[in-house]
């Protein structure tokens, strides 16, 4: 079965065509400012490479850090407004009150305190205001809010306030967008909350973009079905991303590493992708990306979000390097490589210029370089080895040698061997892993649901298989899915020892091709 | 007994920096032992109220006068709950303003009933919105459940009055109770009716009391502790060989959690999470049962710590310590031991907190040997 895989990056857009597990095709080309030029471009690039073998490609799979870019970058974000239903409690710590100034200037919409919300024995805290979130909401259309985030007190356990908030917000506001963070989050009201509010931010941005992915998918004449990958390396049907844009935060390291787990046929290892400005080190177990703790921070926000656990150090394929004394980083020359280092006929050293003058690679005007003292070159090689060997010792949690992937543009610059490593290994593609990864996402299915009379490995049993009927339904093989994430919450108030399980698993694709129109 | 012999170099009378409560939010959450709530949403507040110009005053116990009248402050309920309705500086004063009014006569001084978690940094939002003094003391050294599980229960110092407020408009008094496990069982159903979180001031002290049966100097001992963990975070150094090198506390494991099971009942949060072990642990289990706060933690099926030496389960990397709500699957942990004020120690210190206190039918042994009563 073939698909094609796309990763929207900072500098680089990458895109590989994939047969089953091999790799027929693959290029990489510049991200536009667009974003959507370049998607075309990479489309059209792969599928001329490919040949006569794309003609059955039956999807397109797109990662792309452009929302974390945004939220981080502080552009292309809409105003959003906050809803929160929870008064007379939690008053003192209002919507955005966490949130890095400069980013709450931007996005701030707007703050409504509402009387409502529910206890954690499903008992509601005090009869919701619904007056008061129709004048919200005629506040917010008013004002030229184009969307708004609600949320409400103990709303994982009972959404009937954010529900009914939603109605009343369409009804008098149709065409403000409304995220509930019921949909997103969990047990947290101010963390679900900043989630809401940046998906809230970030609506008109996803539509847009996903509108755009479409139809470079439509006119590239493959007849593919489009998916969006997700942080935890599955992807949705675009018409889902277009209204989840957080899900799909991070999903570039995640397709990076599993697309390393791919190509090297390793699922238990480091992984080291260097890129333009920094490595991104992590730790494949069982195909996966590790998982940081708890809180993650999303450019500045606290979030709840599952997200790889990744150290980035800044050194990449562009990192200026100082001499007397060596330094390394961590300023880099970024996407202005091409004009800025040696070998390109600038006037700027850079890890490039050092990897071309060491005879890692051969790049540009390799006659620009070799005027670097040998000393200076081999101690800047050093330097960077050192860094990097350090931070795949932080990112260790064992003491056994394990093997380490080196992918990406500037896996050159990844020493031969660092303790605690069994062998560095470089393989074929290296440098579009992301696009295999994306390619290879698998597809999710989830299910959220209240058990009664039922112990706890029963629900979750039942949940477990409830989920792998929504992976199916979505286009999964069933005999590969397997269950990647469970959490229950147990719901004291209701009677019979009511349980609710959420599980989440993941399956391969499996004949996509019957549901794509002829 | 906690006596002045435990008395460190005294700080009498200093205002806090906003950087000192950040680095007591850290070591309060440590010193929790799971419970006590989240310092976060507190700290939060804190900052708010720092940048409105207020601050909080940290005063030493041993120069309070006899006579002095100390609120003991605390937020009781179920840390879940925490999470959805946030702690609020209004609500927190307000059960202190009840008592005032019961007892006709204004505080001297607050101080936190448990320097454990979010409980450590409760009395400094009352401190900075009144600019009463916040005592260096606590009467657990830690965090617990329960209201006999405390150094003036111990003590068998008077258990009454409590004054709790809810957010709505219900206040509550309790004018006398027949003991603590009475008062325990009475405000604990007040609290779940209001719904399993509230704002209380508890039995007030004197001065003469706090001095003699407080666990004195404990604030400044969990700013100390976290201001070493934000420094080696900074530096890129072990936190959690940073929290050792100052507590006598032992590394007890290293692992991945790998499953929790929790409920919710009357109250409190019950469960216990399974971790399997990494790097010098590899191929060892630990589980650790918990009631709010950690109790007992048994490795291989062995108990080898438990109640009251403090349990502290902290993220391996940043140092921060993890509440009983917010364990998941695949956190990377330490499991550290910790310990206990020797108040605890005693036959009936152990009677209140020890391993029988929480349901298991375990004689107390110290991972410390010399703490053994």
């Amino acid at each position: 079965m073939k698909r094609i895989g796309i990763d929207v990056g900072g500098t680089n857009t990458d895109a590989a065509l994939l047969d089953g597990d091999r790799v027929i095709a693959a290029v990489k080309t510049f991200t536009t400012a667009d974003v959507t030029t370049g998607v075309r471009t990479a489309l059209k690039e792969v599928i001329a490479k490919a040949g006569p073998a794309a003609d059955d490609v039956v999807a397109v799979m797109i990662g792309t850090t452009h929302f974390t870019n945004a939220v981080v970058e502080r552009r292309n974000l809409g105003r959003a407004a906050a809803i929160r239903v929870s008064l007379p409690a939690s008053a003192s710590l209002v919507p955005f009150c966490d949130w890095p100034k400069d980013l709450a200037a931007k996005v701030n919409g707007g703050i409504y305190l509402v009387q409502g919300g529910h206890e954690y024995d499903g008992r509601p805290l005090m009869p919701m205001d619904e007056l008061a979130i129709a004048k919200a909401a005629r506040k917010i259309a008013a004002d030229g809010v184009g969307a708004v985030a609600i949320s409400a007190t103990f709303s994982p356990l009972t959404a009937e306030c954010e529900e009914r908030a939603a109605e009343i917000v369409r009804n008098e506001a149709p065409d403000v967008h409304v995220t509930m963070s019921s949909t997103l989050g969990r047990i947290g009201l101010l963390e679900r909350e900043n989630v809401a509010l940046m998906n809230a931010s970030l609506i008109g941005l996803a539509r847009e973009t996903t509108q755009a992915f479409v139809d470079a998918v439509a006119d590239s004449g493959l007849g593919a079905q489009l998916f969006i990958t997700q942080n935890d390396g599955t992807v949705v049907k675009a018409e889902a991303a277009r209204e989840y844009p957080v899900f799909s935060f991070a999903s570039g390291p995640t397709n990076s590493m599993r697309g390393a787990a791919l190509l090297a046929g390793i699922e238990n290892a480091m992984v080291c992708d260097v890129g333009g400005t920094t490595a991104d080190i992590g730790c494949l177990v069982n195909g996966f990306p590790r998982e940081a703790n708890n809180v993650v921070e999303v450019g500045g926000v606290r979030t709840l979000f599952r997200m790889p656990d990744l150290l980035s150090i800044a050194v990449g394929g562009g990192t200026k390097i100082g001499r007397d004394p060596v330094t390394v980083g961590p300023e880099s020359v970024g996407y202005r490589l091409a004009q800025e280092a040696m070998v390109f006929g600038g006037a700027q050293v850079t890890a490039t210029d050092i990897a071309v003058a060491s005879g890692l690679i051969r790049l540009g005007d390799t006659a620009r370089v070799a005027e670097l003292p040998q000393d200076f070159v081999a101690a800047a090689l050093k330097k960077m080895h050192d860094n990097i060997s350090e931070g795949v010792d932080r990112m260790k949690t064992d003491a056994t040698e394990v093997p380490l992937l080196a992918v990406g543009g500037g896996a050159m610059l990844i020493p031969d061997a660092m303790p605690g490593i069994s062998e560095v290994i470089h393989v074929e593609h290296n440098e579009v892993a992301n696009a295999v990864g994306a390619a290879m996402a698998q597809i999710s299915g989830e299910t959220d649901r209240i058990y009664r009379d039922m112990d706890r490995d029963e629900a979750i049993a039942h949940a477990r298989e409830a989920a792998i009927d929504a992976a199916v339904a979505s286009g999964a093989d069933r005999a590969t899915v397997k269950v990647i994430d469970v959490e229950d919450l147990p719901l004291s108030y209701l009677p019979g020892r009511a349980i609710r399980t959420r599980v989440r698993v993941v399956g391969d694709a499996a004949a996509m091709r019957a549901e794509v129109p002829a | 007994m906690t006596t002045l012999a435990q008395r460190s170099p005294s700080q009498t009378h200093r205002t806090l920096s906003a950087d000192d409560i950040e680095a007591l939010a850290v070591g309060a959450w440590i010193l929790g032992t799971g419970g006590g709530g989240d310092p976060y949403h507190k700290l939060l507040n804190m900052r708010l109220l720092y940048e409105a110009g207020r601050s909080a005053t940290l005063i030493d116990p041993m120069t309070l006068a006899d006579d002095a009248l100390v609120a003991v402050l605390s937020n009781m309920g179920a840390p879940l709950v925490g999470q959805e309705r946030l702690a609020d500086p209004e609500f927190a004063l307000k059960p202190v303003r009840m008592m005032e009014e019961y007892l006709g006569r204004k505080f001297d001084a607050v101080m936190a009933l448990e320097i454990g978690g979010g409980n450590g940094v409760h009395p400094m939002m009352v401190g900075a919105l009144t600019g009463y003094p916040v005592v260096d003391a606590d009467t657990m050294g830690r965090a617990y459940p329960e209201a006999q599980m405390t150094s003036v229960a111990v003590a068998g110092l008077r258990c009454y009055p409590l004054t709790m407020a809810d957010i709505r408009d219900n206040e509550i008094i309790f004018p006398r109770a027949a003991s603590w496990r009475w008062m325990e069982r009475i405000s604990r159903k007040a609290c779940t009716e209001i719904g399993s979180v509230a704002a209380t001031c508890k039995a007030p002290r004197t001065g003469a009391e706090v001095k003699q049966h407080g666990v004195l100097y404990s604030v400044s001992k969990a700013i100390a502790l976290g201001t070493e963990v934000l420094r080696a975070r900074a530096e890129h150094t072990d936190p959690i060989e940073a929290v050792l090198s100052i507590t006598s506390g032992q590394r007890m494991f290293t692992g991945k959690i790998v499953d929790v099971e929790r409920r919710a009942t009357e109250g409190f949060l019950r469960g216990k999470a399974r971790i399997e072990g990494l790097d010098a642990f590899a191929g060892k289990e630990m589980v650790v049962h918990f009631q709010n706060e950690y109790s007992v933690a048994y490795l291989d099926g062995a108990p080898v710590v438990m109640t009251p030496d403090l349990i502290c389960l902290l993220d391996s990397v940043s140092g921060e310590g993890i509440g009983t709500d917010v364990l998941r699957f695949g956190q990377r942990v330490s499991v550290l031991a910790l310990p206990a004020p020797s108040v605890f120690l005693s036959e009936q210190g152990l009677a209140a907190v020890g391993p029988r206190a929480f349901g298991f039918d375990l004689d107390f042994t110290s991972v410390f040997k010399e703490n053994q009563a």
